[in-house]
């Protein structure tokens, strides 16, 4: 409050300085930077990062430059305990587990990861067809998902597998196959939301003024502005996968041997718990790891593109 | 008169990610028991955000108190904890807010939602409460009071639902009611049924009350008292009277000139260009000179002090300092103007000399 | 439909009950449609049951696949399933000579039913209470520890926690027995490791519901009522917090079915799953058929269930459904 008198010369009107009061005053940075300083914030999907990288990067050199091969048996030496020779010990075939370990790492990883993208693809198409086209097609697309959702996705896989593999196990095609053919009904319902969202905006109207085609609509136009939650989903399916790829080993539908996914080194693991521990402890604290680090990615992602979820 | 709420310089801090929002820029003002009380201003003026400071449900990670008091009933609530703080919330002051839609909670009767307030304030029971309930529904004018008590909000239009945080607010028993643009998101009709049970509501129990509203019109119907706010200050305040009949600020020169009227053809209506400042850099001047025709190089300086024109009307602008030019209000205050009884020769400087 | 001089409750009713045909006959679509392909998926697989057995001599492999049935061209064979089905007859086992699907569905499934109860029990109501008090405690310590807890808790898998519980509590530390399923004792471990990612899954659910529910305007309400915390979050937000649990309950079933089946290997418990998972090392088809028909009825049973909880939660369900009926 003033208490002193202002010179008589402030006293005079000053013109209107209204581009001051409408000057917007944050820069803006578009949409995917802010989301990319949000998603830098949040320190756990940071650490889930480093964590994810540091695993693909064992994944793929420490085979490379490890004298044992995955595959070679070593009768001599089953079941040794970890020692400086064999980083994780030696299981009992007396293959190094180490080794082992990281081609498994290979495995699952890419097990999950194509997996989840041929849900992904397989459901983008399909709900974005029913978003787009609505009507008749939506009702019938949406309802043979809906069955197919009532129908419990592991009890499939376990069928699919049961038919397609043999005694001793299943190739890598036969198991990624049989993953995806269920996991694409969530993605299908997020993709059709959002297509039915946005299908109605402005700039698909100005589009199809423009003459526009289906394809182009729905290429061009409605899929990048999904791309959020597509890309959410998809770093959130992957953990799912490899689950799912676990769990198939530990019922006995995993790879054929030699072949190794951390999986089926678990379930071979899991009898000799007691006295072989180093068998079953490297591949099973791994699998914990890599989902956890995708969960958390995929959190994070979730989080810094929806600027309504609050923590 | 007995002031039953007393403000006294209060400042609001809000921390947000984009920066701290000074929402609140010491404010004063006060309110006679009895009283009704408009806090007018618009959208981001700070006065929901006073409104709900006073009961202290602004959450205190983003929003922080900064200073001031806010004295009620003859206590500061600004030190007190939150457990005292729920000895005065439904018990000395209540609330009505804004959209009856989101208000009331959807799984839980209508019934339940107004007798547990009682049940809390006078432990009473059950059956007791009920029929206290049923008679504050009556009383806000819901037909079929015994059978409405079962029933779920979903199961109510808007109006009745305000009638409802009405009952809500009245079961308190409170000596000050605070009601935040109770009729902003009503129809205009279901408007003015409110408004009407509100004002028989205040003749037969004389509560006192604040009534926050964007709406001039709303003013001049219930009000006694009018505080115009402005980017987190109070920049005028009187009675109904003055403030339609003898405004000194430009902003509320502004308000009364876009508000539409019957009686007074031929002055044009004007909407105040532009917007309001941003608040997380706060205008050192006079926040509303960008916007005012009226404004002097000083007004962008220096933050103007506060004058008084009478007993009961205060002003905070410079065009009130015996150095200003003289000006007239636009056309449309000017046909309203009168001189009132009371009004000061010379505006006199709140707390110093010229 | 001239309906207009049945008194309302007796509509509310009505409509409630088109409402639960419709679901019904839903459900019974769907179990065709399961029953049907896991017999025409049973039917691609190489060979017939026998095969994998010491080579038997051809007459006596033309007996026993007369003697069930086997010889018959498929769709009469298609038919005859579905006709037993209908009347609860899953058909023999041809591993287990003597003994019929049912029996082992009899058998089994009461151990299953207790262990999937137990857990069920112990993921809602401990994932429910830590994300009551995690949303609490908002942003504070205890807030942090729970959700870290719960992430963990979703990315390890139920066979890997069960192994570990194994390892330590029953192998190491000698607390808990390590197998079968003798005593109350037997049962802890198995359902604690059963439970612990629907119970993350479910705290991590309730955490960001219910904070959601806070951000609403009748929270600021019941505040302005001048309750405490305690009786706003347990009084006016639990309620609310609680509908996607309720949903999640489907889905929850199916993973403790699922579960089971490692959980049970693991632990050698003698449950349907243990059984199942038998029946696909053996390749023994009907059983594997007769398990998946089953398990999928009680599938679409609960959900069903979970819809009628639904329902008597949230009122406002009653309305959605009179505008849809």
């Amino acid at each position: 409050m003033a208490t002193h008198t202002p010179d008589q010369g402030k006293f005079v009107f000053v013109s209107h300085n209204l581009e001051q009061a409408e000057k917007i005053e944050k820069k803006s940075i578009g949409f995917w930077g802010e989301a990319w300083y949000r998603f830098r914030q949040n320190k756990l999907a940071i650490f889930g990062i480093v964590l994810l990288l540091i695993i693909i990067g064992f994944a793929i050199f420490a085979p490379m430059f490890s004298q044992y091969n995955y595959a070679k048996n070593d009768l001599m030496n089953t079941n040794q305990p970890p020692s400086s020779q064999h980083w994780f010990g030696t299981d009992d075939l007396g293959r190094d587990v180490f080794v082992r370990n990281w081609i498994g790492a290979r495995i699952s990883i890419t097990i999950g990861v194509v997996a989840a993208l041929i849900d992904i693809v397989i459901g983008v198409i399909w709900g974005g067809i029913a978003g787009l086209k609505g009507g008749k097609t939506d009702e019938i697309l949406m309802r043979i998902a809906d069955i197919l959702y009532g129908i419990p996705n592991l009890l499939v896989v376990i069928l699919l597998m049961v038919v397609f593999s043999s005694d001793k196990g299943s190739d890598l095609l036969t198991m990624i196959i049989a993953m995806s053919i269920t996991g694409w009904i969530n993605m299908a319902r997020i993709v059709r939301g959002q297509v039915i969202q946005l299908k109605n905006q402005e700039f698909v109207l100005a589009s199809r003024t423009l003459g526009a085609g289906f394809n182009r609509i729905l290429f061009k136009h409605l899929i990048p502005n999904t791309m959020g939650p597509i890309l959410v989903t998809l770093t959130l399916t992957i953990p799912t996968a490899i689950f799912t790829e676990a769990f198939l080993s530990f019922l006995g539908l995993g790879l054929t041997p030699p072949l190794a996914s951390w999986g089926t080194m678990a379930n071979e693991g899991l009898p000799a718990m007691e006295y072989y521990p180093w068998r079953l402890f490297p591949p099973a604290i791994f699998i914990c790891i890599t989902m956890f680090a995708f969960n958390v990615i995929g959190d994070g992602l979730r989080d810094a593109l929806d600027p309504r979820t609050r923590k | 008169m007995e002031k039953i709420l007393d403000v006294k310089n209060l400042e609001i801090n809000f921390h947000t990610q984009s920066g701290t929002v000074h929402a609140v820029r010491g404010v004063d003002f006060y309110l006679n028991k009895g009283e009704t009380l408009a806090i007018v201003g618009e959208s981001g003026s700070g006065k929901s955000v006073t409104a709900q400071a006073i009961m202290k449900l602004l959450p205190t990670p983003p929003a922080e108190i900064v200073k001031g008091q806010i004295i009620l009933d003859g206590e500061d609530i600004v030190p007190m904890t939150d457990k005292q703080m729920q000895n005065v919330r439904g018990n000395k002051v209540s609330m009505i807010f804004q959209d009856p839609m989101t208000s009331l909670n959807p799984t839980m009767k209508i019934g339940f939602q107004i007798a547990e307030l009682i049940m809390k304030n006078q432990k009473v029971t059950k059956q007791e409460a009920r029929v206290n309930t049923i008679k504050l529904l009556k009383m806000v004018g819901i037909p079929n009071p015994a059978e409405r008590y079962g029933q779920y909000p979903h199961q109510f239009s808007g109006g009745m639902r305000q009638r409802v945080m009405i009952a809500i607010a009245l079961a308190a028993k409170p000596k000050l009611l605070i009601a935040d643009e109770p009729t902003t998101a009503l129809d205009v009709t279901i408007q003015a049924q409110i408004l009407e049970l509100m004002k028989n509501l205040k003749q037969t129990l004389e509560t006192s009350i604040i009534f926050i509203t964007h709406d001039l019109g709303v003013v001049a119907n219930m009000a006694d008292r009018v505080a115009v706010m402005y980017a987190g200050q109070i920049i005028e305040t009187g009675t109904v009277d003055e403030i339609f009949y003898d405004p000194r600020h430009p902003y509320t020169w502004g308000l009364l000139s876009s508000m539409p009227s019957l009686d007074y053809r031929g002055a044009e209506l004007h909407a105040i260009p532009g917007s309001p400042p941003d608040l997380t850099m706060p205008p050192k001047g006079d926040g509303f000179a960008p916007r005012s025709s009226y404004a002097m190089q000083i007004d962008l300086e220096e933050e103007p002090p506060v004058f008084q024109v009478s007993e009961t009307h205060f002003v905070k602008s410079w065009l009130l300092h015996p150095n200003a030019p003289k000006v007239d209000p636009p056309k449309a205050v000017l046909l309203r103007k009168r001189t009132l009884p009371g009004t000061f020769e010379k505006p006199v400087l709140v707390g110093g000399e010229i | 439909m001239g309906l207009a001089h049945i008194p309302p409750i007796h509509m509310e009713v009505l409509i409630m009950l088109r409402y639960f045909l419709r679901r019904i006959v839903f459900m019974i679509v769907t179990l065709f449609v399961i029953v049907s392909a896991t017999f025409f998926l049973m039917r691609l697989a190489p060979g017939n049951p026998f095969t994998s057995e010491k080579q038997l001599p051809p007459e006596i492999q033309a007996n026993l696949m007369a003697h069930y049935g086997l010889d018959q061209p498929w769709y009469v064979q298609y038919f005859d399933y579905l006709g037993k089905i209908v009347q609860w007859d899953f058909g023999p086992s041809f591993k287990y000579k003597g003994q019929t699907v049912n029996d082992l569905i009899a058998s089994g499934f009461p151990i299953s039913l207790q262990l999937g109860i137990e857990a069920l029990i112990i993921a809602v109501f401990f994932g429910i209470l830590l994300g009551v008090y995690a949303a609490m405690k908002q942003n504070k310590f205890g807030d942090y520890i729970s959700v870290t807890i719960a992430v963990f808790g979703i990315s390890v898998p139920s066979f890997i926690m069960a192994a570990l519980l194994q390892y330590i509590f029953a192998i190491k530390l000698e607390w808990l027995p390590v197998a079968t399923w003798e005593s109350f004792k037997h049962t802890i471990l198995p359902s604690v490791a059963l439970a612990f990612m629907p119970l993350a899954y479910i705290a991590r659910l309730t955490r960001s519901t219910m904070l959601e529910v806070f951000s609403n305007d009748y929270i600021k309400t019941a505040k302005s009522k001048g309750f405490s915390e305690r009786i706003i979050v347990y009084r006016h937000a639990l309620r609310n917090s609680l509908l996607p649990v309720v949903s999640y309950l489907g889905p929850l079933t199916a993973n403790v079915i699922t579960g089971s089946f490692v959980i049970e290997k693991i632990f050698g418990i003698p449950g349907l799953g243990a059984h199942f998972v038998q029946s696909i090392t053996n390749r023994d088809y009907t059983v594997i058929m007769g398990v998946t028909a089953f398990y999928s009825i009680i599938l679409l049973l609960s959900i069903l269930i979970v819809d009628i909880i639904y329902g008597l939660i949230d009122p406002r369900i009653k309305v959605a459904v009179k505008k849809e009926g």
